[in-house]
């Protein structure tokens, strides 16, 4: 799931700092301190990040803040972006309304 | 369940070609986009293409849209526009929204041509309106003739960033400042220069501090970065703009395939599925082409696709191997050519310190955005002779040959390599046609008479503004860094069908200033 196997990574204490009130992920409206704070909660994983604090979870489901996102993460634990696979991709792959997800159109070919 | 042999997610470049050769094969295809009109980027594309005559260089990128919508449709290649492919699943079905419902397809292969995305950077205040992607700025100009703002500062120096720059002036917006993190101009040079002579000031190792406003953007600060890239404090400089464009870069949309379990790999440029030459990914009948499977630029997202149209059409069994590597042999060799010279994938990142000639690069013009007089006299496009002659400014190895093929004496010599500097051929004359000055993409050839009447000069510029100057109409001369020179006199200004919109402005300077005129400022105001 992910390469960070290492759930004893030591960044020490969580410090506040300035830009900590930057949002970064404008859909769901998450701070740059926000997403600092949940790797010290424990959040190590995108996947894990996006379900605590819905990052990417909006109406561009991550195009925008996804690279931002990452990038803060691994700042946080001091490894390189790469090495955080991204949150797992699933349908529907664009917002679509519950309605519209629930009405399947079945016609002959 | 709606069947087709193949379905193409993705109704860009790479999409339509790699359709078009899947249907000439006899493939049922089907291709699904999102938007509400084909095309991908092309649309937005009004800048002439480099490359050759095979990559449909010197063609404006709007017409290579409607160029390939054109041969799709006479291959009945059925494309179904504002279709959102919502998922990619086993046994490669697709469900797909379109109007108010979800409709399930199925083929026996998927090319996923989904393309890119911007990227963003955060500073203070990027969240107030005012800060737009440059691509946005495109579809607001080129798509639905939208001013994005007034005043603009871009951030990013690599041919998005430059281009857009250029097509925001054009729109008739005033480019303050060009502003890139890196301390080299990523672009093109050809496309710097062109944004330089009209004034625009650089700004290498630069970074946006803060966009300044309440409830929009009304100023920016930017500010000189060290090696490590934090802002050195003191150099802070304020602009007033309403307008921040941000071009650093695109993301491939790679998700579908990852969602059908694609193996991937991330790579600075991306996340992005592991692939053959042919596009196949890891999982057998899903390719992928275009910038999803790694950012390049539209003429090789053609060319990927039309690839993958072939390879998919191999692997169906429509044609036999033979003939499909028969094919993607000729396409591989218009794709090599396209990955040549010094911005060629392999040299991202490298500092390149000579040309292919062994000419020295020039300095200035991955600082500044354009070339220095002292040092433009070293690159072989630069002579000076009696009578009328071209000029060329060309001074870096890109893949384009256009002028060479636009020169009715021959004249003008590139040769084999497409990647070389241009040359004059030593026999050869110049006929004043200006067909170069058109043709060339990067508009870097001017025509230079050193002795045009006594103590005068003319020097012929390509020039898309508007309104047009006249003849006969007073203005003042540009350098390449955009300073006023001196005076100058309107002699001629052409406009043919031949020169594709690019108008051919020649004006009249001092004799002295052959070698150093660029650009024409009218009198009024700005180049408006």
């Amino acid at each position: 799931m992910s390469k960070i196997k290492d759930r004893l990574i030591d960044m020490g204490e969580f410090m506040p700092m300035p830009g900590d009130d930057m949002v970064i992920c404008r859909c769901e409206e998450v701070t740059k301190g926000e997403i600092r704070k949940a790797v010290h909660d424990g959040m190590f994983t995108m996947t894990e990040i996006r379900r605590y604090l819905r990052t990417g979870m909006g109406l561009c489901q991550g195009q925008t803040c996804g690279g931002l996102v990452k990038r803060i993460v691994a700042g946080e634990l001091g490894i390189s972006p790469l090495e955080l696979e991204p949150a797992a991709s699933r349908a529907p792959m664009r917002p679509v309304e519950m309605k519209v997800l629930g009405n399947e159109i079945k016609e002959a070919q | 369940m709606i069947r087709y042999d193949l379905i193409i997610i993705g109704a860009g470049p790479s999409g339509l070609s790699a359709a078009i050769e899947a249907a000439k094969r006899g493939l049922k295809v089907i291709v699904f986009d999102e938007n509400a009109k084909p095309g991908g980027q092309l649309f937005k594309q009004i800048h002439k293409f480099f490359g050759s005559k095979e990559h449909k260089a010197k063609i404006r990128g709007f017409k290579i849209g409607e160029d390939l919508l054109k041969e799709a449709s006479d291959c009945s290649v059925n494309v179904m526009l504002d279709a959102v492919v919502t998922g990619l699943y086993l046994d490669k079905e697709v469900t797909v929204k379109t109007g108010a419902g979800i409709r399930h397809y199925k083929a026996d292969a998927i090319i996923v041509a989904t393309g890119a995305s911007e990227n963003m950077v955060t500073f203070e205040g990027w969240t107030l309106p005012g800060v737009i992607g440059a691509g946005a700025a495109q579809t607001m100009m080129n798509l639905y003739h939208i001013k994005p703002g007034n005043k603009i500062l871009m951030l990013g120096s690599g041919n998005v960033g430059l281009v857009v720059s250029f097509q925001l002036m054009q729109a008739g917006c005033e480019l303050t400042a060009l502003v890139d993190a890196a301390p080299k101009v990523g672009g093109y040079g050809v496309h710097a220069s062109k944004i330089a002579r009209c004034g625009v000031p650089f700004y290498l190792s630069h970074t946006i501090i803060k966009a300044e406003g309440e409830q929009y953007v009304n100023g920016v600060t930017i500010g000189e970065v060290d090696s490590s890239w934090k802002v050195i404090p003191g150099t802070e400089k304020h602009f007033d703009v309403d307008t921040i464009c941000l071009a650093v870069g695109l993301s491939p949309m790679s998700q579908l395939l990852k969602m059908a379990g694609c193996k991937m790999r991330d790579t600075p440029g991306g996340f992005v599925p592991k692939c053959d030459k042919n596009g196949a990914t890891s999982i057998p009948g899903i390719f992928a082409a275009g910038d999803v499977s790694g950012i390049e630029e539209a003429s090789s997202a053609m060319i990927e696709g039309r690839i993958s149209g072939v390879a998919t059409a191999e692997y169906l069994g429509f044609i036999s191997k033979d003939e499909a590597e028969a094919s993607i042999k000729k396409l591989e060799k218009a794709l090599f050519s396209l990955r040549q010279g010094m911005f060629a994938p392999e040299n991202r990142g490298k500092a390149i310190e000579k040309t292919e000639e062994g000419i020295n690069v020039s300095a200035s013009l991955l600082k500044n955005g354009f070339v220095e007089a002292s040092e433009i006299e070293r690159f072989p496009g630069f002579t000076k002779q009696k009578g009328l002659h071209p000029v060329i400014e060309c001074t870096q190895n890109i893949p384009c040959n256009p002028c060479q093929e636009a020169c009715p004496k021959n004249y003008i010599k590139i040769g084999e390599k497409i990647t070389s500097l241009p040359t004059l051929n030593e026999a050869g004359e110049c006929s004043g046609c200006g067909m170069c000055v058109a043709s060339c993409s990067g508009q870097a050839i001017f025509l230079v008479d050193e002795d045009y009447g006594p103590g005068y000069a003319s020097v012929t510029i390509p020039y898309e503004f508007h309104p047009l100057p006249a003849a006969g109409e007073d203005g003042r001369a540009l350098d390449r860094s955009g300073k006023e020179i001196c005076t100058a006199k309107v002699i001629d200004v052409k406009s043919k069908k031949a020169f594709d919109h690019t108008h051919l402005l020649t004006m009249r300077v001092p004799a002295e200033m052959a070698v150093k005129a660029r650009f024409f400022c009218r009198q009024e105001g700005e180049n408006e």
